[in-house]
């Protein structure tokens, strides 16, 4: 956790980007407390950095039982709608990435005890990229993908 | 804050689907203001909780690439019709909300 707090406050200060800076200042600020998120893996810049921050491993396993959901053509890319479903037991956390996003790890959801491998959501997508869903399950992680293609980018520049 | 999120669960054969959806701008901090010209600061959901009888069925983190008054749904196992289900949210500003719902 130290690590990944100096990692975040490094790449605050080497960022020009406000997004670093508004992380960054963000943990200057005591605020409410967000123990657990993740700030270097959705600061990262990269989908390898992202993973590696967020599971300390990039080794993805590709699976049949993950199925991502999401439309072949995205007119707009600042509203892609996202289903994964993943039929295997014991996930503990489904993650979606947007490879192609200057910040590509999107959102991870944590499951409970209960769980059922069903998130769905909108993101956003800067470009035609492939959408990684990712599974956690026990030590392993495994992934499917879909290539969704963006008419008009939206993440803003 | 109040009244920012609409949710409704419900339960069959077993498992329970929540969706939700929350008010929010979800500004990444990449897009500048058209009139202005300044970079609108990054301001985004970065974790959402449902909590079901005290025990968190789901917990989401979130970059600010989840879009605009983001729409979130899930699934768990356990709860039975009539039970309360507890949905909260904090940004990035340290603004927050929290609402409950009953398993339909």
């Amino acid at each position: 956790m130290i690590d990944a707090k100096r990692r975040v406050v490094l790449k605050g200060s080497l960022t020009a980007g406000a997004v670093g800076v508004a992380i960054s200042s963000g943990i200057l600020t005591p605020q409410a407390v967000l123990a657990d998120w993740p700030a270097a893996a959705f600061t990262a810049k990269t989908v390898d950095n992202g993973l590696n921050d967020l599971f300390g491993t990039t080794k993805l396993e590709a699976s049949d039982k993950i199925k991502v959901k999401a439309p072949e053509i995205a007119e707009n890319g600042a509203v892609v709608p996202v289903t994964v479903e993943a039929s295997m037991d014991g996930i503990q956390s489904i993650s979606i990435v947007a490879a192609g996003n200057p910040t590509p790890l999107i959102a991870s959801f944590d499951m409970g005890p209960g769980a059922v491998g069903f998130v769905s959501t909108r993101i956003k997508m800067a470009k035609t990229a492939k959408v990684i869903a990712i599974a956690k399950v026990g030590d392993k992680l495994y992934s499917a993908a879909k290539e969704v293609k963006v008419t008009i980018g939206g993440c803003g520049g | 804050m109040a009244n920012t999120i609409r949710i409704r669960a419900r339960v069959r054969d077993g498992v329970t689907e929540v969706k939700a959806l929350i008010t929010h701008p979800m500004d990444t901090g990449l897009v500048k203001d058209k009139k202005t010209g300044e970079v609108i600061p990054a301001h985004f959901i970065k974790e959402v909780v449902c909590k079901w009888k005290d025990k968190t069925v789901m917990t989401a983190y979130w970059s600010s690439g989840v879009s605009r008054n983001p729409y979130i749904a899930f699934k768990f196992k356990g709860a039975s019709k009539g039970d309360r289900i507890e949905l909260s949210w904090k940004d990035n500003k340290g603004e927050s909300d929290s609402t409950t719902a009953t398993i339909e």
